[in-house]
């Protein structure tokens, strides 16, 4: 392949070796090998557990995001990958005192079948199964519907701030305290994983919330936002338990093979200024909880075999793009062909993770430094939308102008936003005049969520929390821009700028 | 059922639908927007100023050929000066036809033109040479790479030559997106620092070049020469096949059948990356052997040249590089370039 930085090699006079039966172990050299990994490296058994093993927890020691006694919340979909992750933790915890892992674990499973269009059985048989397998694992665990967001609170989507994140010193510290405190409580206090505390649940979902949901989801016309705003309500949710609980990270268990198709997705949909939030390892975008990946290095083959050697349980759950055609969304199209250019070109899939890890947080060279800008209100990143000496300002201005001759449709209804802002983020007083809703909550989104607006024709489905926040927002914007021309002194007059 | 009314003049009957915003044109109308939008990215940009001498890329292809058109028709407005330049890679059976086109167009339009021959330039060294060298290695032929790197040399000699102060190439939205793919693809982490944006400014003795045609989609540019009956070479070149910008291309255009805007939203995506200061490019100094702008001992034209020249063509292409400063054998090092043009190495998309 042509890949940058390919070494040259002269030509090879014939193939290399095919693995015979009589080949070992590549690192022990002395069992029989069950698992090929990466291009003819064979493992045994032992030495794949420890490999696999030793991966994981490198990538939480070299990071050093996880400070000891801390809660962590471990996002479980019942797939593969995070089921590894799960597993992994579970092991990690009852390893012999040294080299244990020392964190607060508990799970939660968000129950998704309401925007699948799941049956109610079907769904009901899929939360047994998931409530068998958290109670084998042992954790604090919480089954959350994902109609929940339906009674989310609006402060969901505003960043909290943190502590700022320790030193090298500071971390090398809390470790040593810790252990010196664990020391003194004694050995007893140790061993015992604590015991499986009853689920906390909200009760189970109503009618008309799945009703609402399901109205929801059907009225998004393409899959690609579907799977974008399903993608979204359930980072909110997962975050509410998070914050309501007091778990302070968040681990995801995105293996590389899905990062780095989803670094390639989230580029086609025109997010490419948060690619290094989107796939990092760290994502503190919310603040007080840290979203962590640290399944980030681990390949979905990996996954498999171990799953399959170690007889990880896991539970199938249909996705809302299950059985889809391959064209259907962005998603599938970008997965389909990072699969077969990986069969192509072996190395594909690594190629993408490591430029992905060149990426740094950080707004392009060039622009404004300083104060950070408005969030979004839907992913919480900073506005990536410029004024209009952007290139592509005027490109989706000259896409979604449409021309004057056509009659005004009715402003609650409008398919696409047709006034000018859409590009510009100065320009906001003719759509203030207009008083349109739906485009006094477009100028809060960044690019890439603007982009899946479109196929929403109406906001009015959308959960209270998301419609409320905007609302807010641009109240207080308007306070702001006000504010100037109050005066101070008076006080017979009304001090609410925010009223109109 | 008839078309409907041009949405702009009212008085014709459509002809086309934009591909973008789906409005419904006269084919004059769709081309006096088409010219406009390309004039707003000029202008705004500030791409071309008043007085230039601008140097224009010719292929005999689509993008060219309504790159030249189009800045013919708006050179009075932006008062530039156009010369067209062409290259001639020496790729049989292909180039001597586009070079056909080219001259045919020059005459239709009164336009000035140059052509800069590889073997001229580069020591006798054509494309169908240098591919016949690479093919040896076995693994699919890297001839692309070297043809990209020389030609933005040879575009660069042959604008010196006319004494042009810009350089314009045809690149559209589509080539700006499919580049920003393949860079993520291979890794390129060097490429992905340095592009997006509008063009570069041009360093050091470099001239400034810019793509005018940068936020217009591929569509526009065929239906803009469609109306204006402009005369290309519409063939692709022999070894493209084996180029990995391929696979970049299916995927957009499986892209752009998902989502009309895949093309705009990802040349906004490439806008924005924000790349680690280790993975850009380290600043520039001179090349060791021709004095031009370059990031490291050896421009990257010199560096594939010494390569081909030894008889080891991927010597340049590769992580290591530490054979550049190798001698080679004495009988080996036959034809050197004499006094290769003093112009820069080409910054990629």
């Amino acid at each position: 392949m042509c890949e940058v930085g390919e070494d040259y090699r002269a030509p090879a006079g014939q193939p290399p070796p095919r693995p015979g039966r009589e080949q070992k172990c590549v690192k022990c050299k002395e069992g029989l090998p069950v698992v090929v990994i990466r291009a003819g490296d064979a493992f045994c058994r032992d030495c794949f557990k420890a490999f696999y093993v030793h991966k994981f927890r490198a990538v939480l020691g070299k990071n050093r995001l996880i400070f000891p006694g801390e809660k962590v919340l471990l996002a479980w979909s019942g797939g593969p990958s995070s089921s590894s992750m799960l597993w992994q933790v579970l092991e990690g915890l009852s390893r012999d005192s040294a080299k244990r892992l020392r964190f607060v674990p508990g799970v939660v499973y968000a129950d998704e079948g309401a925007a699948c269009g799941q049956s109610p059985e079907d769904r009901a048989k899929t939360v047994a199964e998931a409530k068998l397998v958290l109670q084998s694992v042992g954790f604090p665990w919480h089954i959350v519907a994902l109609e929940e967001v339906f009674s989310l609170p609006p402060s969901v989507l505003r960043c909290s701030a943190r502590e700022p994140v320790g030193t090298e010193g500071a971390y090398k510290a809390a470790v040593d305290s810790f252990l010196q405190q664990q020391h003194a409580l004694g050995e007893e206090q140790q061993s015992l994983p604590c015991p499986p505390r009853p689920p906390i649940r909200a009760g189970p979902p109503t009618a008309g919330q799945t009703e609402a949901l399901s109205t929801l989801f059907s009225s998004v016309e393409t899959l690609t936002a579907k799977e974008e705003l399903l993608r979204t309500l359930r980072t909110h949710l997962i975050l509410h338990v998070a914050r309501t609980h007091g778990y302070s990270k968040v681990m995801m268990g995105d293996s590389c093979t899905r990062l780095a198709i989803k670094l390639m997705t989230s580029l086609a949909l025109g997010r490419g200024a948060f690619l290094a939030w989107d796939t990092g390892f760290s994502d503190e975008r919310h603040g007080d909880v840290v979203v962590v990946r640290p399944m980030r290095e681990h390949t979905l083959k990996e996954v498999a075999f171990y799953n399959r050697l170690f007889a990880v349980p896991s539970v199938f759950t249909p996705a809302v793009d299950t059985k889809a055609p391959e064209k259907a969304s962005i998603h599938r199209l970008m997965e389909a062909f990072i699969l077969r250019l990986q069969a192509q070109f072996p190395s594909t899939v690594s190629t993408v993770y490591r430029t992905s890890e060149k990426l740094v947080k950080a707004p392009r060279d060039g622009c404004a430094a300083g104060t950070p800008g408005p969030r979004c209100l839907l992913c919480m990143c900073v506005l990536d939308v410029d004024t209009a000496d952007s290139a592509t300002a005027f490109g989706a201005q000259t896409s979604s102008q449409l021309p004057q001759t056509q009659p005004p449709v009715a402003q609650a209804e409008a398919p696409t936003v047709s006034c000018c802002c859409t590009g510009m983020g100065g320009a906001r007083h003719c759509c203030r005049t207009e008083e349109d809703p739906r485009a006094r909550v477009i100028e809060q989104l960044c690019y890439g969520c603007r982009v899946n607006m479109k196929d929403l024709p109406s906001l009015d489905p959308l959960p209270p929390y998301i419609l409320a926040e905007a609302q807010l927002r641009s109240q207080r914007a308007e306070a702001e821009q006000i504010q100037e021309y109050l005066l101070e002194d008076r006080e017979d007059e009304d001090a609410r700028p925010g009223e109109s | 059922m008839p078309a409907p009314q041009c949405a702009s003049c009212r008085k014709a009957r459509a002809a086309l639908r934009r591909p973008r915003s789906g409005q419904a044109l006269c084919g004059t109308c769709f081309c006096a927007a088409f010219e406009a939008e390309v004039l707003h990215t000029v202008v705004a940009g500030r791409l071309l100023p008043p007085g230039a001498v601008v140097a224009v890329g010719a292929s005999g292809g689509k993008d060219s050929t309504v790159l030249a058109h189009v800045l013919r028709e708006l050179a009075p407005r932006l008062a530039i000066s156009l010369h067209l330049v062409a290259v001639d890679e020496g790729i049989g059976g292909y180039r001597d036809a586009a070079l056909a086109a080219v001259r045919r167009q020059a005459a239709r339009w009164e336009l000035p033109l140059t052509v800069v021959a590889y073997a001229e330039l580069f020591g006798g060294w054509t494309m169908d040479a240098v591919a016949r060298s690479t093919a040896g290695s076995g693994r699919s032929r890297s001839c692309c790479t070297f043809c990209g790197v020389l030609r933005r040399r040879a575009l660069e000699e042959g604008a010196r030559r006319v004494g042009a102060t810009h350089v314009v190439t045809g690149h559209n939205a589509d080539d700006m997106a499919e580049t920003v793919l393949m860079n993520f693809l291979r890794g390129d982490a060097g490429r992905l620092a340095r592009g997006g944006g509008l063009g570069s400014p041009g360093e050091g003795g470099a001239l400034p070049r810019c793509r005018p045609l940068q936020l217009a989609s591929q569509k526009e540019v065929v239906l803009y020469a469609h109306f204006r009956r402009l005369d290309y070479f519409s063939e692709e070149c022999v070894y493209a096949p084996e180029a990995f910008r391929g696979h970049a291309r299916e995927l957009l255009k499986l892209l752009e059948a998902a989502r009309p805007s895949a093309v705009l939203d990802l040349v906004h995506s490439a806008e924005r990356l924000a790349l680690a200061p280790a993975a850009r490019p380290p600043p520039p100094g001179a090349c060791s052997r021709c004095g031009a702008l370059a990031s490291r001992a050896l421009c990257q034209a010199c560096a594939l040249l010494d390569g081909l020249n030894r008889g080891r063509p991927r010597l340049a292409i590769g992580k290591g590089r530490g054979g550049l400063d190798e001698e080679g054998p004495p009988g080996r090092r036959g034809s050197q370039p004499s006094g290769p043009p003093a112009s820069e190495p080409i910054p990629g998309f």
